[in-house]
Parts: structure tokens; C-alpha cells; sequence
């Protein structure tokens, strides 16, 4: 085990590769199924396949996916677009060649801002987006002499997105990949789901020794299939390698594979021998050139950024930076509660309500908000009675939501006035229960009156009991104290 | 230009091909040949001339996200050296 002492010596540099498979229907260069689950080997064409003679053609829609990420992430997009071939031998890329982006990727630079666990804020900076084209799925069955191939997912669209080595700690990776995650989302071009692979992350590693300038050699570990595995391969790699360090040995620039079952990483290949991909560019590909009408019109298609409603929210609506971060996780959510924002000026407790009995309603039945039965304005009406203190908080959410979730266009005020919820805050009609409640209980209010002031909230529960919840607590905590100090 | 033995093995291994002694010396000759040949296009002027990238002029030849038809299952098959009912078969390949 390495000592702490020696481990903080070294400075952890990380960069990360994430592939991100765009939600088109039809793959990069043909017009074949993208379609995730289905026989193998149904999804394939004769491009697919790599048969002579044939002509890839791009994807349209697959271009301004790429093209939203880049606006997204501020980076800079390049306006004469080619394509350029990566050359290597392996069964799942039945051409012998991915056609991908060299010099001249769609998206230059950019940024991606991440926060960390403390509410620390950090911004990572992107290196290049590029477009290219998934390969098939090869499978290594025990007891199977062969290897079997699926080309279902090979010439499925995918954007690359390499991040400069700005990581500086696992935690700080994995915040990049919940904010990678976030926009794909966002933008809908990907459905960011690490176990299927539709979002896969391979991150260069490297030690240094703290203060120095150089970066270390780095080696790359893939075949993390979730946030947490990143997280752990991290770690692992970061030991491993001020061990050898320490050990004097040096460390080798190479592929390494992660063990989710170990947590530990193991070699796969020199990367000196196959790092040889002799790049040129594509001939069966025009350059696809985006015009500034063109880029207009992707940037009038984009959604509003978590980012920016993080801000908003915080600043236009006041609310704190937890509430902002939970309710800007999906979109869906913080659109719906920018949507409720506009009936009502309760922002608060509008956040209390979408957090709380909203969330936790359509997480129980695996809904998804465009399911949720009670109409936007009916909610803001909700919300507002609670706020004006018509009904209290826990009756909005424990008595009236539920029943609203059955009867989802019935009026809130009116469904609280039939159920007799209205709160009451005149002291006309609390004080005689106050009254009844101390003149119940001689014996305790001797003993408030001797210095146990704790006895007040078994008062108020009896209050609350017999005025059967709609008292306001706030009315008859202070009539209460003024009968019990008299 | 001369091609020495070791940039031979580079070569072969990045193909995937492999070569005896013989092999190797009538590769080294024929791919000298080849570059040699190449090498006039050196005497060519390209001073201020873009890379070529494609023969064409056109540009932005893009296909709308429609599905099309896909090769029938047993047709993507056929050719296959080796195939079951489902798959493509290969010589075992580890990672």
C-alpha cells in the first residue's frame, strides 16, 4: 500500500476520449437502421459491409449533431469540413479503414465548465470534436474456437470529444462525464447511456512530480463502462503508477484494460506498434461545408444549456445553487419548472414542489414528466395556496397533491375548501382552541411555566390535532405563547 | 529509395501479411520500384497549391437521416469465408 505521504508528491493528470453516439436514425455514411437490440447482421449494407465498388454519402442530420456540441461547448466550428481515413486491420471494420477526421476536426477548442461535489467550479478545455463512424461488435465467446462479428453497429455516427489533460482527480473526471452527459442530453443527440455504449470514456493517465512542467508518459485505459468504473480505473492507475515511479522503473506509454471485478488495470497492447493509422484523407467524400445560414439555423435549434438555466435559476428565480443543480439535471425537469415559473412568482416553493412530490411521483412509477397528469397551471395554483398560506406546506403536498394526482383538472382552492383544508390563520377562530388546549393541560403549562419550554411543541401538536391541521403554525405559535406566559 | 528489412516487418505487421527470406527481398524490390516511381511527382512545382483532397469540385453531398433498404440478412452473409446462421466467423482474435 502506498503511503499518503509519498502519494501527494505526485500530481494526477488526466485527459479524456468520449465517444458519443449520435441519435440519428440512419448511420454515418448509409442509410442503414442505427437501431440499438436487433438480430445480428440485420442492419448492414453493402457499405456497411465494405464491399468494393461502393460510395459512402454523410449524414446530414449526423453533421449538425456534431455541430450543436461544438456551439455548445463554445468551440470554434470549422467551416470546410473533410474526412480522412484511419487505416488498421481488426475483424469489426470490414473496410480496413474508420472514416473519421484528422487535420480540420468540426469542432475546434471549447470548453466544458464542471462543478465539483464542494461546489467547486472548474472549467475543462476541449481539444477537438470530431466526427467518425462507430465499428462492429466482435465477440469472444468462451468455449468458441471463433470470433463472432455483428455489423449492425458499425457506421453507427459518433462524435469524439477529447478533453486537454485539465483533470487534475477522479472526482474532477467524473464531474466532466456528468457534464458531458448533461448536454448530450440536452441537445438530444445522444442518449448518454454508459452500459448500452452509447457514451464510452477512455482517459489518459499520467503522474508527475508536483511542480514540475512536463507531463508524465501517459497511458490510456479503456473498457470503463460507467462513471464510477472511470472513477476507479483513475485511482488504480494513479497508485499504480507512483509505485513504479517511487520503484525507480519507468512507465510505458500504453493501452491498458480496466477489470471491474479487480479494479485494476492489465496491459493490451504496445501502442508503439499499432499506433501506426498512416491518416489520409477520404477521396470518396466531398468536404462538406457549413455556411454562416446553416450554423444559424443550428443555433437557433438549440435548447436552452443546463448551464445557463443553473444560472438563471439561481438569479432570476433565487433560488440556491442545490435546488438549481437538482432541478437542471434533465432537461424535462427544468423546463417544466421554467413552465410552472411563469404562473406563479412562489419560486421557492415551486422548487419545493417539483423536487419533492413531483420528482419522487414519477421516479416511483418510472415516469417521465411528460406523463405527469396535473396541468402545469393547476400546479402553480397549488403551489400559491401553500404560499399565501391558505392550506399549509404539509397538506399541499401530503393531502391535496395526492388527490390532484386522481383528479388532476379539479381547482386546488376549490378541492381544499371541499375537504375542509383551508387553513386558518384569523385568531378569532384559533384562539378558543388555543384556549381549550392550555386550559386541558394545568399540569404541563406549570411546568412551561417553570422553564421547560420544550412542552410548546407538544401544545402546538395538540393544537394542530384538534383544529384538525388547518390551523396556521405560525398564528398559533405566537397565540400560544402569549396564553401560556400570561 | 531503399527499403530496409526492418520498415518491411513494420509494414507487413501493419497489413497483416507474412513474408520468408524470399518474400521479403522481392517486397523490398518492388516497393523500391513503386517509391521511386513515385518520387517524381517531387519534381512537380506545388509551391502555394492546396492539398487535393477529393477529384471532385462539388461539395456538401449529404444524405437526408431516412432510412433505406437493407441487404437481406442471408445475402450480407453469402461471401463470408466463414458464417453461421447469425454471424460472421473469424479466427479467434483476443484483446
Amino acid at each position: 500500500m502506498l503511503d499518503k505521504s509519498i502519494k501527494d508528491t505526485y500530481e494526477l493528470v488526466i485527459g479524456l476520449e468520449v465517444h458519443a453516439q449520435l441519435l440519428t436514425k440512419s448511420k454515418m455514411y448509409t442509410s442503414d437502421s442505427t437501431e440499438y437490440g436487433n438480430l445480428p447482421n440485420t442492419h448492414i449494407s453493402v457499405i456497411t459491409l465494405g464491399h468494393p465498388g461502393t460510395l459512402p454519402k454523410v449524414n446530414k442530420r449526423a453533421v449538425e449533431y456534431a455541430v450543436k456540441m461544438g456551439i455548445a461547448c463554445n468551440s470554434e466550428i470549422t467551416r470546410r469540413n473533410i474526412f480522412a481515413r484511419k487505416n488498421y486491420f481488426y475483424p469489426d471494420l470490414p473496410k480496413g479503414y474508420q472514416i473519421t477526421q484528422d487535420k480540420g476536426p468540426i469542432c475546434v477548442g471549447g470548453v466544458v465548465p464542471i462543478t465539483l461535489p464542494d461546489g467547486t467550479e472548474k472549467e475543462v478545455a476541449l481539444t477537438r470534436i470530431h466526427m467518425e463512424e462507430d465499428a462492429g461488435k466482435s465477440m469472444h465467446l468462451a468455449g468458441e474456437v471463433d470470433t463472432l462479428v455483428d455489423f449492425n453497429r458499425a457506421g453507427v455516427p459518433l462524435i469524439e470529444i477529447v478533453s486537454e489533460p485539465d483533470m487534475r482527480s477522479s472526482e474532477e473526471a467524473y464531474a466532466y462525464l456528468v457534464e458531458i452527459k448533461k448536454l448530450v442530453r440536452y441537445l438530444d443527440i445522444c442518449d448518454g447511456n454508459m452500459e448500452e455504449g452509447s457514451l464510452r470514456c477512455d482517459a489518459n493517465i499520467s503522474v508527475r512530480k508536483r511542480g514540475e512542467s512536463a507531463y508524465g508518459k501517459k497511458v490510456e485505459v479503456k473498457n470503463m463502462n460507467s462513471f464510477r468504473n472511470v472513477a476507479r480505473a483513475i485511482e488504480h492507475e494513479f497508485e499504480r503508477q507512483v509505485l513504479l515511479a517511487e520503484a525507480g522503473v519507468e512507465i510505458v506509454s500504453e493501452t491498458r484494460t480496466f477489470d471491474a471485478t479487480t479494479g485494476t488495470t492489465a496491459s493490451m497492447r504496445t501502442k508503439e506498434d499499432l499506433n501506426d493509422y498512416r491518416y489520409f484523407p477520404e477521396p470518396d467524400l466531398s468536404p462538406v461545408v457549413i455556411s454562416e445560414e446553416w450554423l444559424q439555423s443550428v443555433r437557433e435549434s438549440m435548447p436552452p444549456l443546463p448551464r445557463f438555466l443553473y444560472q438563471k435559476f439561481m438569479q432570476t428565480y433565487q433560488l440556491p445553487a442545490y435546488d438549481a443543480g437538482v432541478l437542471t439535471e434533465s432537461k424535462e425537469i427544468a423546463l417544466y419548472f421554467e413552465a410552472l415559473c411563469t404562473h406563479t412568482q412562489a419560486y421557492k416553493g415551486a422548487s419545493n414542489m417539483v423536487m419533492g412530490p413531483v420528482k419522487s411521483y414519477l421516479n416511483e412509477l418510472t415516469l417521465s414528466i411528460a406523463d405527469f397528469p396535473i396541468p402545469v397551471e393547476n400546479l402553480a395554483k397549488l403551489v400559491d395556496l401553500a404560499d399565501t398560506g391558505k392550506v399549509s406546506a404539509s397538506v399541499a403536498t401530503q393531502r391535496l397533491f395526492p388527490t390532484m394526482l386522481a383528479r388532476p383538472e379539479v381547482d386546488p382552492l376549490a378541492l381544499a375548501q371541499e375537504l375542509n383544508l383551508i387553513q386558518e390563520s384569523d385568531t378569532a377562530s384559533i384562539l378558543p382552541i388555543v384556549e381549550e388546549v392550555v386550559a386541558a393541560f394545568p399540569d404541563k403549562v406549570a411546568a412551561y411555566k417553570g422553564g421547560k419550554k420544550g412542552l410548546l411543541g407538544m401544545f402546538m401538536g395538540e393544537v394542530m390535532k384538534r383544529s384538525k391541521g388547518k390551523a396556521d403554525p405560525k398564528v398559533a405559535t405566537q397565540l400560544l405563547t402569549e396564553q401560556l406566559e400570561k | 529509395m531503399k527499403i530496409d528489412n526492418s520498415t518491411i516487418q513494420k509494414l507487413a505487421h501493419l497489413s497483416r501479411l507474412e513474408f520468408d527470406a524470399q518474400g521479403v527481398e522481392k517486397m523490398k524490390a518492388d516497393l523500391s520500384q513503386i517509391l521511386d516511381w513515385m518520387e517524381q511527382l517531387n519534381e512537380v512545382d506545388t509551391e502555394g497549391v492546396e492539398p487535393l483532397t477529393t477529384m471532385s469540385t462539388e461539395v456538401n453531398v449529404l444524405r437526408e437521416d431516412v432510412l433505406g433498404e437493407h441487404l437481406p440478412h442471408e445475402d450480407g452473409l453469402k461471401n463470408a469465408p466463414q458464417r453461421d446462421s447469425d454471424y460472421f466467423r473469424v479466427p479467434k482474435v483476443l484483446e
